[in-house]
């Protein structure tokens, strides 16, 4: 028998799913490139399982068309659609041992036994589990029990994998092994993979670009790096790593505009992104600390007074949270100081324009 | 941990038995001890009632007759409770209660009460037979046969083999069969690969119980069943109540509960389970 090897691609055109009057996606479109690894974050709620749902087959779209490769799989049966998938919850076949779980989807396809052996063997020997073919699931670890979980869905070579937060039930250390793994096995299968996640970190370490879903929509898909760098709306800029955000009225000249905020005047890059409200996102690495006075005067930075708030040591950052005089705040990280600025000190923060980014206010609040 | 390992186990849980032990030890073991060795002594020492009893045909036939019933009862029990007990374990709150009390209601009425009913049901000129003429088709035979205590005891039986089932059921993962359909199982596979082996053992254990209590059944195959349809039971009682003979009724009960024992050590093996239904995450 034939299996395809090779990842195959998924389009997904103005897909939305409606439970009743909810909208659980609402006209989703998004393109994975044969053999990326595309990771799914977003908050709880978001849609990530509903679309890994609708591309598996499990639920019904409600609008739209997914195609895997050539072919539009939207009205395919799930179990013809030969796409792997890993659950959070594992999903092992109890009442089967470790071999007979694996060689379960070759069953199906009507592999003879001798061919399917080797194959087992050969899928468990990629998770290390070689040696508990005979076991059965509940003598398991859970880091093991998903290793066999994702013996099982890669066996039969799917030329997609989608995996909803495989990794969720288990402590940070196996989840960093497993993910070393994952990613170990994508370059080996040469498979398509779709991943769910809740953590931010894991997906910048697994993907080659992320999707972040906020309510039922696809905000932004990119490269961690772009994802946080160029975010191109406040949610993801918040979502993904850590922010600052100022708000304040704002005049747009050229390309370039200015929020006020208390008596500063901050410049950003770019034109006002829209009618509404603006803000200006700051990361942590871009702002510095000083002491009142002591920054170039070049008007090209941005300063704004303020007093340290909290003041973290991380080793070999230090880390300040600064309440500004005009309202809200800002993070910083610096390089850890000599000696660092007191809780209660009046202090200014400075940054260089393009180093911080003007975004539309779409009343995002900091990601929990 | 090394400390609990090390701990000799404590002796709590079996003081906790003591109670029903001491209730089991007086109506069960004592009765029961009196009925043996009655079926050894009366009217005389010796293996007498044994003989007479493997001696006599009709014991025979009613022995097996017994059996034959109780196993077409077991049959027809896990037939109808199947589905009965799916639908309770995939049902919303609202219709699971609802599910469960058409269970129980009927358990709450006594049972001579439930056999009177089927005895208005099932004779000749009873709703079924009435049914049956309304419907074209020629009546059918139900009260004094088999079938009728078939379907007497089926009706009676069925909580039994309803509640092991849906506690085997509820607890299996559903999410299991979506797995089994992204591995490329058509959904008919799905349920006799992966749901119906892992409800096996709610199968097994419903049907030992209906098996067991429909062997020793007295009242609903009295009152539904003629001579053709006697049970064993019924024999027992006519020759300890109607004969007032206790060493015969005494070695009749404990052939019955030797075969009983019999049948659980063949079925037992079956029942043993090498792996655990939670065998999943959380
Ligand atoms: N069967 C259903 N009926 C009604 N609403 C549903 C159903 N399944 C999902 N939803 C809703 O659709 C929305 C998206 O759910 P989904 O499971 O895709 O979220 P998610 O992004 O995977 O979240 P999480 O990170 O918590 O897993 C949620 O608001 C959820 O309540
Ligand atoms: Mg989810």
């Amino acid at each position: 028998m034939t299996l395809a090897s090779k990842g195959a691609a998924i389009d997904i055109r103005g897909v939305s799913k409606f439970y009743g009057n909810f909208t659980a996606l609402d006209d989703v479109s998004l393109r994975v490139e044969p053999g990326e690894f595309m990771s799914f974050l977003g908050p709880s709620g978001s849609g990530k399982t509903t679309t890994l749902n609708l591309i598996a087959g499990f639920t019904d779209l409600s609008t739209g068309e997914i195609r895997l490769g050539e072919r539009s799989i939207g009205h395919v049966p799930a179990h013809k659609r030969n796409i792997g998938v890993v659950f959070q919850h594992y999903a092992l076949f109890p009442h089967m041992t470790v071999a007979a779980n694996v060689a379960y989807p070759l069953k199906q396809r009507g592999m003879g036994k001798a061919e399917r052996a080797q194959a087992v063997e050969a899928s468990l020997r990629k998770v290390q589990l070689e040696s508990f073919a005979h076991r059965y699931p509940s003598e398991l670890s859970g880091g093991q029990q998903q290793r066999v979980a994702l013996a099982r869905a890669m066996v039969f070579n799917p030329s997609l994998l989608l995996m909803d937060e495989p990794l969720g039930a288990l402590d940070k250390k196996l989840r960093e092994v497993l993910q070393l793994e994952i990613k170990r096995i994508h370059r080996e299968l040469g498979s398509t993979f779709v991943y769910v996640t809740h953590d931010q970190e894991e997906a910048l370490v697994l993907s080659d670009r992320i999707a972040v879903f906020n309510k039922g929509r696809i905000e932004q898909v990119g490269t961690g790096h772009e994802l946080y760098t160029a975010p191109q709306t406040l949610f993801v800029g918040q979502f993904i790593g850590e922010s600052s955000v100022l708000r304040g009225p704002h005049r747009s000249a050229g390309d370039e505009t200015a929020l006020t905020l208390g008596g500063a005047t901050l410049t950003v890059p770019g034109a006002a992104k829209g009618e509404g409200p603006q803000v200006i996102l700051l990361r942590p690495e871009a702002a510095t600390v000083q002491a009142p006075g002591t920054g170039p005067r070049d008007g090209r930075t941005n300063v704004v007074a303020g007093t340290v708030r909290e003041m973290l040591y991380l080793g070999s950052a230090m880390k300040y949270e600064v309440a500004l005089a005009g309202g809200g705040h800002v993070i910083a990280r610096t390089a850890t100081q000599e000696s660092p600025f007191a809780i209660g000190s009046p202090v200014e923060v400075a940054w260089n324009p393009k180093d911080s980014t003007l975004l539309a206010d779409d009343g995002s609040t900091a990601a929990l | 941990m090394a400390s609990d390992t090390a701990r000799p186990p404590w002796r709590g849980p079996f003081l906790l038995t003591l109670p029903a032990l001491a209730v089991l030890l007086l109506v069960m073991a004592v009765p029961l001890g009196v009925i043996v060795l009655r079926s050894f002594t009366d009217p005389a020492p010796g293996v007498g009632n044994y003989v007479w009893f493997f001696d006599t045909p009709v014991n025979l036939t009613v022995l097996a007759r017994t059996f034959k019933i109780s196993f077409w009862v077991t049959l027809c029990c896990v037939v109808v409770a199947y589905p009965y007990a799916f639908a309770m374990s995939v049902a919303g709150p609202r219709l699971r209660l609802l599910l469960i009390l058409c269970v129980l209601v009927p358990f709450w009425v006594s049972g001579v009460v439930r056999t009177l009913a089927w005895v208005i049901l099932l004779q000749d000129s009873g709703v079924i037979n009435k049914g049956l003429v309304w419907l074209g088709f020629d009546k059918v035979k139900l009260i004094r046969t088999q079938l009728g205590v078939t379907i007497g005891m089926t009706q009676v039986l069925l909580p039994f083999m309803i509640m092991p089932l849906y506690a085997v059921m509820r607890g299996i993962d559903l999410r299991l069969l979506q797995a089994a359909r992204s591995l490329g199982a058509h959904p008919v596979k799905t349920f006799f690969q992966i749901y119906l082996p892992l409800s096996l053992p709610g199968v097994f254990a419903g049907a030992t119980i209906v098996f067991i209590l429909a062997l020793g059944f007295y009242i609903t195959p009295l009152l539904l069943g003629g001579p053709q349809s006697t049970m064993l039971s019924t024999l027992i009682q006519q020759q300890v109540l109607s004969l007032l003979n206790w060493g015969r009724g005494g070695a009749m009960g404990v052939v019955l509960l030797v075969a009983t024992f019999g049948f659980l050590a063949v079925a037992s093996p079956f029942m043993r389970q090498k792996y655990k239904i939670s065998g999943g995450g959380r």
